[in-house]
């Protein structure tokens, strides 16, 4: 096994120990803490919060990738050969869902079904019939009436190991409830008991059924549902974190400094801010693909090169996108500079680039966490469309959009093929609700012009 | 005004030739024309004649800023820069890749486009404000609640399901409406009907709620309290104080919007199989019609740019406080 370290698995990676960091940081100072605190005494941020954690921890497995050992042949090995790697790069989530991965049928199949979609002629005296599934419901042998009864054990089993998981889970989370006893921990632990008499139901399903059905190939929409999370996170996340250098520094600059440099700023993101959002990035990526179809050799593995693309596209909706923050911060530094702390450091002879970073900085710092938890819903949702044009992620990477795009064409069919469309609109609608309701938390709890009730 | 109104349009020029230098950057100095070409026709193996003849026939066989060989303006003008981006100043977009002209087909493709967008707006907007109304009359009740809710939810439904799933229950399943397509003329309202149906569905979640929250704070106002104070019911607070007050920044914002209808909705259009510059832009992105694409980033831009200055104008128009100088 050799471990394999995506551009975007380093960038997702830091984000999140820049996001601890930035969490020890605001524990020390008074009026971030008290913010924080608010976001812990609502009901809906804690709720919210577990949710986006439940997501964050599934994207964080799907971004420890590796690569297999190949089984080199005996001599090989005596002689001390190069060691042979599989070419596909896998990840710590794959590795768990190995069994979901691995078991794919023919084709399409309802959710929790036992035979296929599609008639097929099997023999040529019985006709044409609804084909068994290779794995979906295998155990139950050829005798089917025990199908439903062995879901509804199934399904009660999984609710009482979810409910064990939740209750272990409330157990072992009770010093942190007695260290901070005003936060909203019911909400959270009633959302972790959701989601834990789901997961439970899932898990003792899935083991020998296709609990959200099968696709077009034949694939497992669980397993397809649960590697998008991490494109949708990524894009969310990254997309902001590119574009957040840029935004923080051309934004307080041009508002601290005025004269022609804010001019040159204020053209330039009103230049970029005038070309319509879905016709750059298509003309952006259009040449991106140039790019990255004429230079093969810059990549070693087809992950590798659908990394590359993923994070070109964050990179190409940062551009488009970090326009906004920059005119709020530029507004922001305007009215800073006037007042009388930062009259009074330039009347000690304190640097320029000094005082943007310690005065004027920290005091935008809670415009630039709105921003991100703010436009974080947005991209998830731009993904989807966007790969839908044909302008998003790699056509070899699994996201939301690409299920979409894939599944809209079976809707024709008679009867639907709904399910692939179904998981992923359901789960982007949990994601991207959480998201939203913990960013108007966050707004609430952050925002100075907010009156807090 | 007309002072203004030309200086303002000068102010336009540096940001419309910036637009320009970014997508010609963009196009051929980012992706060379020869690796344009090798994109364009797919094998690994294309022969160097073939790119030649690509190139040639969509002119892009010619030095990017100047020749040196030729005499006199020739040596500005017959480049690529001159004859791809400076040349859309006049409204000269040259040929797509099927051989048609652009600036013809973007002629006819107006009116679909705008049959759907400009409906969508008006209603959209009635619609939004009304339903902000709604929720801000019954504010700080169960009701103002519920609605915020609802507005969070429908905005956090992606945009791909309403389409889907509108079109599966009323064209499918009811039988209501054609799935797509499109006529001219007056049977053109039987296709429109559906997607300005959905679309307004789509758009009302994030619009109202932003609507609430302009009108909240123009109850903080102290007119507010003056009109309480002498005794006006709640209603015509309402309606007759806050209503048109919190309509300045409502539909000052909207006007941006206006000039850019023309560019109609991609993803509505390529669903419904509206004849648009929407879907003409989808179809150009999907077919790597460079051309096409080059010029709806411009024209695009310079609806906004007029989207920028009508906004100026209609704020001195509807309030007296702000002039222009």
């Amino acid at each position: 096994m050799k471990f394999v370290l995506l551009w975007s698995d380093i960038l997702f990676f830091l984000l999140i120990a820049a996001v601890v960091a930035g969490g020890a940081w605001a524990s020390r100072v008074e009026h971030l803490r008290l913010a924080w605190r608010q976001v812990g005494q609502s009901r809906v941020g804690m709720a919210t919060a577990t949710v986006l954690i439940a997501f964050v921890l599934v994207a964080m497995l799907d971004s420890l990738h590796y690569r297999e050992r190949l089984p080199g042949t005996q001599g090989e090995h005596l002689l001390g050969a190069q060691e042979n790697y599989a070419v596909e790069v896998r990840s710590a989530l794959d590795a768990v869902l190995t069994e979901l991965r691995t078991r794919t049928e023919k084709t399409y199949s309802a959710p929790l079904a036992t035979h296929l979609f599609a008639k097929e002629s099997l023999d040529a005296d019985l006709g044409r019939d609804f084909p068994r599934l290779k794995h979906g419901g295998a155990h139950l042998g050829e005798d089917l009436t025990a199908h439903d009864h062995d879901i509804a054990a199934k399904a009660i089993k999984g609710l009482g190991l979810g409910l064990l998981g939740a209750l272990a889970f409330g157990l072992a989370s009770l010093p942190l409830r007695r260290a901070a006893p005003h936060l909203a921990w019911n909400a959270q632990l009633a959302t972790v008991l959701v989601l834990c008499l789901l997961a439970g139901v899932i898990v003792a399903l899935a083991g020998d059924y296709h609990v959200l059905g099968t696709d077009k190939v034949g694939q497992d929409v669980l397993y397809l549902t649960l590697k998008s999370v991490r494109t949708a996170l990524l894009i969310g996340t990254l997309t902001t974190l590119i574009m957040l250098p840029a935004a923080v520094v051309l934004g307080l600059l041009a508002g601290y400094a005025g004269g022609w440099i804010d001019d040159v700023i204020q053209y330039l993101y009103t230049t970029l801010n005038s070309i319509p959002g879905v016709l750059l990035i298509a003309a952006s990526v259009l040449m991106m693909q140039v790019v990255i179809d004429t230079h093969p050799e810059w990549f070693a593995t087809a992950a590798e090169r659908a990394d590359a693309r993923l994070l070109a596209l964050c990179a190409i909706l940062g551009i488009t996108s970090w326009t906004g923050l920059c005119r709020l911060l530029r507004g922001e530094a305007l009215k800073l500079r006037e007042l009388e702390y930062v009259q009074a450091a330039r009347a000690l002879g304190v640097s320029g680039a000094r005082i943007l970073w310690r005065h004027i900085l920290p005091n935008v710092m809670h415009i630039v966490m709105i921003a991100i938890v703010m436009d974080f819903s947005g991209l998830v949702l731009a993904e989807a469309v966007l790969s839908y044009v044909g302008i998003g992620v790699d056509p070899n990477t699994i996201s939301f959009g690409a299920m979409i795009n894939t599944a809209r064409m079976e809707l024709a069919r008679e009867p639907m093929v709904w399910w692939s469309l179904a998981a992923a609109f359901a789960f982007m609608f949990v994601l991207v609700l959480a998201a939203n309701l913990f960013a108007d938390v966050m707004r609430d709890a952050f925002d100075p012009r907010v009156v807090k009730r | 005004m007309l002072a203004y109104l030309i200086r303002r349009l000068f102010y336009a020029l540096p940001i419309l030739i910036g637009v320009n230098v970014i997508t010609f950057a963009l196009f051929f100095v980012v992706t060379t024309p020869d690796d344009m070409a090798r994109m364009h026709l797919g094998a690994k193996r294309v022969t160097a004649e073939a790119i030649e003849k690509w190139k040639a026939e969509r002119g892009y066989d010619k030095p990017l800023f100047w020749r040196t060989e030729a005499a006199g303006a020739d040596k500005v003008t017959d480049t690529i820069f001159y004859g791809k981006s400076v040349r859309m100043f006049a409204l000269d977009f040259g040929r797509a890749d099927d051989g048609r002209d652009i600036a013809r087909e973007i002629k006819a493709r107006m009116a679909p486009s705008l049959a759907v967008a400009v409906p969508v707006f008006v209603l959209g907007l009635f619609a939004a404000i009304s339903f902000a109304l709604l929720l801000v009359y019954f504010r700080a009740t169960y009701l103002d609640f519920a609605g915020v809710v609802l507005c969070v939810a429908m905005m956090s439904i992606s945009g791909l399901f309403y389409i889907i799933g509108g079109q599966w229950l009323v064209s499918k399943i009811w039988h209501l409406a054609p799935i797509s397509g499109y006529a001219e003329g007056l049977s053109a309202a039987k296709f429109v009907i559906l997607p300005v149906i959905i679309s307004l569905v789509a758009g009302i979640g994030s619009s109202a709620r932003w609507y609430r929250t302009i009108f909240l704070e123009e109850y903080t106002r102290d007119y507010v309290r003056t009109a309480r104070a002498k005794g006006l019911p709640e209603r015509l607070v309402l309606f007759r104080h806050v209503l048109r007050n919190a309509l300045i920044p409502i539909l000052t914002g909207a006007v941006v919007l206006i000039p850019t209808l023309f560019m109609g909705s991609l993803l509505i259009e390529a669903f419904f199989g509206i004849p648009g510059l929407g879907s003409y832009t989808i179809d150009a992105i999907n077919a790597q019609d460079f051309a096409v694409v080059r010029a709806m980033v411009f024209i695009g831009s310079a609806l906004y740019i007029v989207g920028l200055l009508l906004t100026d104008i209609s704020y001195t128009l509807v309030d007296p406080r702000i002039r222009l100088s």
